[in-house]
C-alpha cells in the first residue's frame, strides 16, 4: 500500500509541483512561526510586567489590599495541595481503568460504549466539571467548599486524559512479551505487574504529569465549586476552605489599580514556572525510563 | 529506581494527607457575594485577622445574586451586596428561616465616561441618558446627534457592566427607571478594565462603571457630569467626586454598598459579632483606602445600633433611588 502511494506521487510529479511545494513549505513554516511569535510576545510582556514584583516576599506573604505587600502564599500552597490530592485520586483510578480496558475487558458493545464515552469526556469543557463538582461533591456529598471537593472535581477532569494516555502506553507493549511471560508460567496479574506496567510507565507518567499540569492551571471549575478569593491562612485539613493561583490571578487582573495588575503578572510567572517544571519532569522521566527499558 | 521514586511520591502524599487530617476546627467566618464590595471586605478581613489571631475569615466572589443564594442556603455568615436584597431573595431566605441584618458600609459612585478626545459631551441629563439606554433605544438611537442637537452625526459606541452585576442593576434602575432593563446592543463586560480599554481607544464611546476605575485611569478617560434636573440636591450638572457623593448632590448614580449578616450567626458565633463591630468601626478608613467613599459617621453608629438591637429585615429594598442612608436607617 505504502509503496503504491509513493509510486503514484512520483507519477504525478511535475515541475509545477516544485513551486507548490515551496509555497506549501512557506505556509507551514508560517503556521509554526506565527503562534510562536505571539507566545514570545505574551511571555516577554508578562515577564517585563511581573518581574519587579517577584521575590521571596511575594511567595511568602498572604494576599493583601496593598498591592505592594500582597503575596501568593495561600493560593500557592492551595494549588500545590490541590494537585497532590488530585494525583492521589486520579492516578490509581486512571491507571486501573486503563489496565482493565486494555487487558481484561471483553471486546463487546459495553466496552466500546465505555471507551467512546471516555474519549468524549476528554473533550468536555472544564466548567461543566465545575458544575458537576458543585452539585455532586459540594452539595450532595456535603464536602462543602473544601480542598477535598476541589481535588475530586479536578480528578474527574483529569481522569479521561490519564486513562487515554495510559491505554495508549499499554498498547505499545508488544504482545510477544505478554505471551513470553505466560509461557514462563506467569498469570495475568503477574504479567501486568512485571511486564506490561514497567514497560508502559514512561508513557503513563507523561500523560499523568501533563494532565495534572493542565489541572493546576484551570480556573473555571475551581471558581464554580467555590474556591474563595481571599484566604489569609494555610489549609490545615482536606476539609479546609482554600484558594488557588488561577483564582488569585483572576481577581488581581480585575482590580482597578495597576499595581495589582503587576501582581497578577508575577503570579502568572510563578504558575508558568510550576507548569514548565512539571513538563520538564515528564520529559526527563520519559527519557530516563525509556533508556532503561532499552 | 522507578520503584523508589514511586514509593517516595506515595509516602510524600501520605504524609501530606496525615498532616492535613490531624487538626482541630477553628473559628471561621465565611463571606461571599458582590465583587464590588469585595475590596472593602477583604481589607476589613485582613485587619481583623491581624488583630484577632486564630480567627479565620474567608471572602469569596460570586456576585450579589450568587452570594444571596448561598446566604439563604446557610452556606455563608455574611453576604456582600452592591444592591439591596430583592423580593425573590427575601422570600427564599424566609423559606429557609434565614433572618438577616442589613448594614450599608460605603458608597460607590457610578461614573459615566467618554474618551478624552470627546470635546462635546461634558455633561448629560438623566433624561438624555434614559433616552440612550432605554430598551426602546435599541437599533434606533445610534448617533450622538440623536441625543442632543449639535453633537456630531457619528455612531455612538456603548460600553457597560455585564447584566449579572449589581452595577448593571443599579444603573438601569437609576437611569431607565426599571431594574435590569436596558438596550442590549452594547459591549458588556464583567471586567471593568476591559471597558476602560474600550472607551480609552474609541473617540465615540460612552460607558458606565465604578468611580474607582476612573480614579486609576484618569489620563485615559473623561468624566461626564450628570444633571438630574432636580433643584433640591444641587443645581445643574455635577461631576462625581468624594464630596459630591458624600453630600448627596451627585444623584442618582451614587449607591450604597451593603453587607447582610445572618442573625443566628451573630447570636451563636461571637467571632461574627466581633467581625461586624470591627467592620463598622473601621469602614471609614478602610473603604477610602481601597477606593470607595465612606458613609457619614452617623450611618455607622446607626448600623451599630441595628446590630445591638438585632433589627432584622430590609429598609433599602424597594426604596427610592437617592434617599439618604441615614434617613432610611432611622426607620424601624
Amino acid at each position: 500500500m505504502k509503496q503504491q502511494e509513493s509510486h503514484r506521487s512520483d507519477f504525478f510529479f511535475t515541475p509545477l509541483d516544485g513551486k507548490i511545494e515551496k509555497a506549501f513549505r512557506a505556509i507551514m513554516a508560517l503556521a509554526v512561526i506565527l503562534p510562536f511569535l505571539i507566545l514570545i510576545v505574551l511571555l516577554v510582556d508578562t515577564f517585563v510586567d511581573g518581574y519587579p514584583r517577584l521575590g521571596w516576599n511575594f511567595l511568602t506573604s498572604f494576599p493583601s489590599r496593598f498591592a505592594s505587600s500582597a503575596g501568593i502564599l495561600s493560593p500557592l500552597v492551595g494549588s500545590i495541595i490541590l494537585m497532590g490530592l488530585t494525583a492521589l485520586f486520579a492516578v490509581p483510578l486512571g491507571i486501573g481503568a486503563a489496565v482493565y480496558l486494555e487487558e481484561y475487558a471483553p471486546k463487546n458493545a459495553i466496552t466500546t460504549f465505555i471507551e467512546l464515552n471516555i474519549a468524549n469526556l476528554a473533550g468536555v469543557p472544564s466548567i461543566i466539571y465545575g458544575l458537576l463538582g458543585l452539585g455532586l461533591f459540594v452539595r450532595f456529598m456535603q464536602m462543602g467548599r473544601s480542598l477535598l471537593a476541589g481535588a475530586a472535581t479536578l480528578s474527574l477532569m483529569a481522569l479521561p486524559m490519564i486513562i487515554m494516555a495510559a491505554r495508549e502506553a499499554i498498547r505499545t507493549v508488544p504482545n510477544d512479551l505478554r505471551e513470553a511471560a505466560y509461557a514462563l508460567g506467569a498469570d495475568r496479574w503477574v504479567t501486568i505487574r512485571k511486564v506490561v506496567l514497567p514497560l508502559s510507565l514512561p508513557g503513563i507518567l507523561t500523560g499523568i504529569i501533563l494532565s495534572l499540569a493542565r489541572a493546576i492551571g484551570e480556573t473555571a471549575p475551581i471558581i464554580t465549586i467555590g474556591a474563595l478569593t481571599y484566604v489569609a491562612f494555610l489549609p490545615d485539613s482536606v476539609t479546609s476552605s482554600f484558594t488557588a493561583l488561577p483564582v488569585q490571578i483572576f481577581n488581581w487582573i480585575s482590580r482597578p489599580q495597576t499595581d495589582f495588575h503587576v501582581n497578577a503578572a508575577a503570579g502568572i510567572i510563578v504558575l508558568l514556572v510550576i507548569m514548565l517544571a512539571m513538563n520538564s519532569i515528564a520529559i526527563f522521566l520519559r527519557f530516563k525510563l525509556q533508556r532503561k527499558i532499552q | 529506581m522507578t520503584k523508589k521514586l514511586l514509593l517516595t511520591a506515595l509516602i510524600g502524599l501520605g504524609a501530606l494527607f496525615a498532616v492535613a487530617c490531624g487538626s482541630k476546627p477553628t473559628a471561621t467566618i465565611t463571606i461571599d457575594g458582590s465583587s464590588t464590595v469585595f475590596p472593602i471586605t477583604e481589607a476589613v478581613a485582613e485587619e481583623f485577622q491581624k488583630a484577632n489571631k486564630g480567627i479565620r475569615v474567608t471572602v469569596g466572589i460570586s456576585g450579589t445574586g450568587g452570594g444571596f443564594k448561598k446566604f439563604c442556603n446557610k452556606e455563608t455568615d455574611i453576604s456582600d451586596a452592591s444592591r439591596p436584597i430583592r423580593k425573590a431573595e427575601q422570600e427564599k431566605c424566609a423559606a429557609s428561616g434565614v433572618e438577616y441584618i442589613e448594614l450599608p458600609v460605603a458608597y460607590d459612585g457610578l461614573a459615566v465616561m467618554v474618551n478624552p478626545q470627546n470635546d462635546w459631551a461634558s455633561s448629560m441629563t438623566v433624561a438624555e441618558l434614559k433616552k440612550l439606554w432605554a430598551p426602546e433605544a435599541q437599533g434606533k438611537i445610534t448617533k450622538w446627534s440623536q441625543i442632543r442637537a449639535g453633537w456630531p452625526d457619528k455612531d455612538i459606541h456603548l460600553y457597560g457592566a455585564g447584566a449579572d452585576s449589581g452595577t448593571y442593576d443599579y444603573f438601569t434602575e437609576a437611569i431607565v427607571g426599571k431594574e435590569h432593563s436596558s438596550r442590549g446592543d452594547f459591549t458588556a463586560s464583567e471586567d471593568d478594565n476591559v471597558l476602560v480599554q474600550g472607551i480609552s481607544s474609541d473617540k465615540y464611546a460612552l460607558g458606565f462603571f465604578g468611580l474607582a476605575y476612573f480614579e486609576e485611569n484618569k489620563d485615559k478617560l473623561k468624566l461626564v457630569a450628570i444633571d438630574d434636573e432636580k433643584a433640591d440636591n444641587g443645581r445643574g450638572p455635577i461631576l462625581p467626586s468624594l464630596e459630591t457623593v458624600i453630600n448627596g448632590t451627585y444623584q442618582p448614580l451614587s449607591r450604597p454598598l451593603f453587607i447582610y449578616v445572618r442573625k443566628d450567626a451573630l447570636e451563636k458565633k461571637p467571632e461574627v459579632r466581633a467581625f461586624v463591630d470591627f467592620y463598622l468601626k473601621h469602614a471609614t478608613t478602610l473603604s477610602r483606602q481601597v477606593g470607595y467613599i465612606p458613609l457619614p459617621a452617623a450611618a455607622y453608629t446607626l448600623g451599630e445600633k441595628r446590630v445591638a438591637n438585632m433589627v432584622t429585615g430590609t429598609v433599602f429594598s424597594g426604596s427610592k433611588v437617592g434617599v439618604s442612608v441615614e434617613e432610611l436607617l432611622r426607620k424601624k
